[in-house]
């Protein structure tokens, strides 16, 4: 804790994560409100410090400064950075995937999501046949990269489920990640068995005491467990893991220098998994009251930048919950792989095309049409990255 | 400038490219036909093996170029045998880069690993090239086990930090029995250059040409410093140590007797 309110710097040791079980450890070392305090007395010099570090080199504490108010009016110079950096690490390439929605069915309450169990909606899950024609319209896209995601409904979608899904999806693609429940480590091991390259599991909001106000009920209700979920997946040895906070929940500046902390911490442990980034903001959906911590699409940059500058080497990823201009325009900004026709309903593709979505699309745009938007911009759009599991 | 020989090829160019990281297909295969290389190198991950009609490797069979595809991506032995079987059936190639990075943050090559997987690929007939750390035990260990060259790196990949190997690179060509293609973190022609002034048989480059504003410039640019490089090492360069020579001759008395 800091009694001088004008100390500006992270009152924490070095991480030495090998001493530690797991991210809970680390991150009770925080206070949230002290760390909302420090990133909003950030200045201009310290901006302009972070900035001035070679590729690589920036630390937490430079993070906290290019996310913070002082950093807006270094928007245009952070982007240029961001774009210089990405092209060198990734090349001028733009991973393409589309989600596959296997089920909507749901026991958590969830007070921002469309799936959340009291919302009187139709649920199905998806049955062999079903899972077949959706792959089937998606292979016709061109796409070899697939990401399955479901509700939490551990009897019906349970590993076994998933398991036996997989058996069905797994020969028709190169790359297989998944958006689903957590899951014990043995349950992990069992996935990355299985051919599974990587699992997304976004931690919604890091405030400990908020975190229950919006999962009230279900096994999502559990903090602690969710906030250990990568360290679960790092030792299963999964090829990559995503991070993520939902911006709209609580202070996106926070939540997301929290998000920092937890990809800093898993880089340094799990030193041999690769780690994705990705920025879900809060979309309208059924049941959902609108939220009061909106993110500007300028403050959306400034994180996508500030996150580029700060890890060269983090895929940063972005969903169709975005505007066409804002997808658009993210290409060249740091952004690494990018979603396209999606449908956030189980058997949006071909099956159901009604059912209910877990949030709305803003970009309606098919992938092909997408792609071309991609390489109009002198970018190569990669839809194959990985040797497949046959 | 002499040919350069690996296994049973010769290459007229010295200069190997990697084609990972361009804007377009079309930019990457107007950059290999500009810079004259006769060995690209494909990550397996990339192609669509099942699709004979892959885009990537149609925009690169093109006459005189040969491919070498890459295990990159691999964190293992286990890994990269499974990805260079595939690459041999896909491809109908038995040469094959082999590269093992199990740290996806600077890419660095795990020698174990490399080692295990060179020594059983070498048994199955493949002409192994492995990327490995400027580490001349290693290159020795690699070279007894039977690869065709080896390939240690400059600076980390994508770093264009240029030849920071530069006193291990020294010994390793000094000793190796093998080509020695310097790969990895060759940022400038200059860079390139120098590599082969040392005495490299060859360099790989990928970043520096395909993130180029002109990636087709930059390869001719390339093209030209190993051309440069190579003549001036064939020439001999002169030496860069003071050589002193004293005014009153030291050992003059030894020739008194006479």
């Amino acid at each position: 804790m800091i009694n001088n309110s004008k100390e500006r710097r992270i009152p924490v040791k070095e991480i030495k994560p090998q001493f530690h079980t797991s991210f809970r450890e680390i991150l009770y070392q925080y206070n949230w409100d002290t760390i909302n305090d420090l990133i909003y007395s950030k200045k201009e010099e310290d901006v302009i410090s972070a900035l001035s570090k070679p590729t690589g080199k920036c630390t937490l504490d430079d993070f906290m400064a290019m996310i913070s108010p002082a950093g807006l009016p270094f928007l245009e110079n952070m982007a240029a950075r961001s774009h210089h950096i990405t092209q060198e690490k990734f090349g001028k390439t733009i991973q393409l995937y589309i989600p596959l929605y296997l089920s909507n069915e749901c026991q958590n309450i969830c007070t921002y999501c469309g799936f959340s169990m009291t919302n009187q909606i139709k649920r199905i899950t998806l049955s062999d046949s079903q899972i077949s024609k959706e792959i089937e319209v998606i292979k016709s896209f061109g796409f070899d990269n697939v990401l399955i995601v479901t509700g939490e409904a551990n009897k019906t979608v349970g590993i076994d489920y998933m398991l036996h899904a997989l058996e069905i999806i797994s020969p028709h693609f190169a790359q297989v990640s998944m958006e689903v429940q957590p899951m014990d480590t043995e349950d992990y091991q069992k996935l990355t068995k299985a051919g599974v390259y990587s699992i997304l599991v976004y931690q919604e909001t890091y405030n400990a005491k908020k975190y229950k106000d919006y999962h009230p009920k279900g096994r999502k209700s559990s903090f602690e467990y969710r906030l250990d979920t990568p360290d679960r997946i790092g030792k299963a040895g999964m090829h990559k893991i995503g991070l993520g906070c939902l911006i709209g929940l609580e202070d996106w500046r926070t939540d997301s220098w929290f998000t920092a902390l937890h990809l800093n911490y898993l880089e340094k442990k799990y030193w041999q998994t690769k780690y994705s980034i990705s920025f879900p903001r809060l979309r309208p959906a059924e049941g959902v009251i609108p939220t009061k911590n909106m993110m500007t699409d300028k403050e959306l940059v400034q994180l996508i930048c500030a996150y580029r500058i700060f890890d060269p080497d983090v895929e940063l990823s972005l969903s169709t919950r975005e505007t066409k201009k804002f997808r658009d325009n993210s290409i060249k900004l740091g952004i690494t792989s990018i979603s396209a026709g999606s449908k956030t309903n189980p058997g949006g593709y071909s099956v159901d095309e009604q059912s209910l979505e877990q949030f709305e699309i803003s970009d309606e745009r098919d992938p092909q049409e997408f792609a071309s938007v991609i390489a109009n911009q002198g970018y190569e759009p990669v839809w194959k990255d990985w040797f497949g599991n046959n | 400038m002499k040919k350069l020989k690996i296994a049973d090829k010769e290459f007229d160019s010295r200069l190997f490219l990697g084609t990972g990281k361009f804007g377009s297909k079309t930019l990457m295969n107007e950059a290999i036909i500009a810079s004259k290389s006769q060995l690209v190198t494909v990550a397996l991950k990339r192609i669509e093996v099942e699709n004979s009609d892959d885009q990537l490797i149609k925009h690169i069979q093109s006459g005189n170029v040969n491919l070498l595809p890459n295990t990159s991506g691999v964190r293992n032995a286990e890994e990269a045998l499974f990805a260079a079987r595939l690459a041999r059936e896909a491809l109908n190639t038995e040469w094959l880069k082999l590269e093992i990075h199990p740290d996806p943050k600077y890419l660095l090559p795990d020698p174990i690993e490399t080692l295990k997987a060179a020594e059983q690929l070498v048994q199955e007939g493949f002409v192994v090239l492995p990327y490995v750390n400027a580490d001349p035990v290693l290159c020795k260990r690699l070279e007894d086990v039977g690869v065709a060259a080896v390939m240690p790196l400059g600076s980390p990949i994508g770093s264009n930090n240029g030849l920071n190997t530069k006193e291990m690179l020294e010994i390793i060509i000094e000793q190796s029995n093998v080509p020695v293609v310097v790969d990895a973190g060759i940022g400038a022609p200059s860079h390139a250059a120098f590599a082969m002034e040392m005495g490299a048989d060859a360099v790989l480059v990928n970043t520096a040409i395909a993130v180029a504003e002109d990636p087709v410039n930059m390869a001719i640019a390339f093209k030209n410093a190993v051309i440069a490089g190579r003549m001036g090492y064939e020439a001999k360069l002169g030496t860069t140590g003071r050589y002193s020579s004293s005014t009153s001759p030291l050992t003059l008395f030894l020739e008194d007797d006479k």
